[in-house]
């Protein structure tokens, strides 16, 4: 049994939201580039150049992305051989969390009370934690800031069996029409479909940090990813939502077996400031 | 070519601003988000006078991450404008004459839009560090206790913005998206 400090959680999350909320991912990057040569609208080309601009520049001026600094989603892989001591996981997590979003002058988004006074808790704190049990002595640390602008704009149905696989992508696909301008196109769209109520949001989320420009090794599945972005990029709605044929950088889609009697779809919509870093402890 | 305009905006200016244009804004623009319009709506609902004056003004709708020391401001994108729909009309009546922010405003601030002569403009959504770079100054005016979302009066330099809705009804968004629209073979 490998012995791990809390305390390395604590510092290894207070980086990586720093380092997430600053540095853009060679993948979106190399998207921004490539997108560019096939976006029809100029002013959609104009766009796609300022995200490209942005990227650079927060990267050379260790400014955050976007002044949406998120709330922070933290995913913990942890060993089933490894005994964490030295005090509580989730207030290590915390810690970190009001350290690197203090520190790091990042925004705090988080209100308490969220249909009443809705008073900032100051420190961007609690984290939206999710844990998974994994073989193994070693702790993985995702951390995925989440704006609200995208957040708002997702969708979860609890369709109908005869609705079948047509009208899950027509969920999806309305999903992202509705959503137009809002969520800072282009998006990643992120697809749950299968298991109960949670876990098909949760397979939404988590399906938001694959690369981009990566194939679903199944290719069922790899053949839905694609015919969901034709259909949304039909949409029209283009970079910032001004028009033009780049809607989405890439869907995703993980699925579980669902009940005989449901057929959950969740789609969760990230913005182009698709920020998350990861680390192995 | 981006047209340069200066604030405060007249009547004249706004009347010549249509749906699509691309704009570099030169001058003081101030911010509010959320709970800023919240209290000033409270304010205009019981009569009581405005911390600043809306006249001829433009709001920017954004919160920014905190100033490093040696820095103007943080990170300075658009949030979404849709939540301020319950209380755009009201400041467009005291005189407001431009909003910028990005995402869709709904049919009642399109109306106010053409009733009060004023205009959204849309900024790039994501852009904060770039578009910081065009923010000169910036300082608290209002509900400081805020913190992001306390007003402030930005000094800003050839802020690039996109007219989205007009005031003659045009809108960007379903124009433009009108326009790359592909139907059918799906």
């Amino acid at each position: 049994m490998r012995e791990m400090d809390v305390a390395q959680v604590t510092e290894a999350i207070a980086k990586l939201v720093v380092d997430a909320c600053t540095y853009l991912g060679d993948d979106v990057v190399a998207f921004f580039e490539e997108a560019i040569e096939r976006e029809e609208s100029e002013t959609g080309r104009d766009i796609l150049v300022q995200l490209l601009e942005n990227a650079n520049l927060a990267r050379d001026s260790n400014r955050p992305l976007c002044q949406d600094t998120g709330l922070a989603v933290v995913f913990l892989e942890i060993g089933q051989d490894v005994h964490l001591v030295g005090g509580s996981l989730e207030e290590a997590v915390n810690e970190g969390v009001r350290k690197g979003y203090t520190e790091g002058y990042l925004r705090k988004s988080a209100v308490a009370d969220p249909i009443g006074e809705r008073k900032n808790t100051g420190d961007n704190t609690p984290a939206m934690l999710h844990t998974r049990i994994v073989p193994g002595d070693k702790v993985g640390v995702i951390v995925a800031p989440k704006g609200g602008g995208a957040e708002n704009m997702s969708a979860i149905g609890m369709l109908k069996p005869a609705q079948g696989r047509q009208g899950a992508i027509d969920f999806i696909v309305d999903t992202v029409s509705k959503a137009g301008p809002n969520p800072c196109p282009p998006i990643i769209v992120g697809v749950g479909l299968g298991g109960t109520f949670e876990k098909a949001a949760y397979m939404a989320k988590h399906a938001l940090l694959r690369e981009v420009g990566s194939t679903n090794p199944d290719p069922r599945l790899a053949g839905l990813e694609d015919e969901i972005e034709g259909r949304c990029n039909d949409l029209g709605i283009g970079p910032a939502g001004l028009g033009g044929t780049v809607t989405v950088i890439d869907v995703f889609v993980e699925e579980l077996p669902a009940h005989i009697a449901s057929m959950p779809v969740a789609v969760n919509i990230q913005c182009h400031s698709a920020r998350h870093k990861e680390a192995v402890l | 070519m981006d047209r340069v305009i200066t604030t405060p905006l007249t009547d004249e200016v706004v009347a010549s601003l249509h749906a699509g244009d691309r704009l570099l804004i030169t001058g003081i623009i101030y911010t509010g988000r959320d709970a800023a319009h919240k209290r000033l709506v409270e304010l205009i609902d019981k009569g009581e006078p405005l911390p600043i004056d809306l006249k001829g003004q433009i709001i920017y709708f954004v919160g920014p991450t905190p100033a490093r020391p040696g820095e103007v401001i943080g990170s300075a994108g658009p949030t979404t404008s849709g939540r301020m729909d319950a209380y755009s009309p009201k400041l467009t009546a005291l005189g407001l004459k431009g909003m910028i922010g990005k995402g869709s405003r709904n049919e009642a601030v399109k109306e106010a839009l053409k009733r009060d002569k004023a205009v959204y403009l849309g900024a790039t959504g994501g852009a904060g560090a770039l578009l910081a770079q065009r923010i000169v100054s910036a300082k608290v005016v209002a509900y400081e206790d805020l913190g992001p979302e306390a007003i402030r009066e930005l000094e800003v330099k050839d802020f690039p913005v996109v007219v989205i809705n007009d005031m003659y009804g045009g809108d960007l968004y379903v124009e433009g998206r009108k326009k790359y629209e592909r139907k059918g073979d799906s």
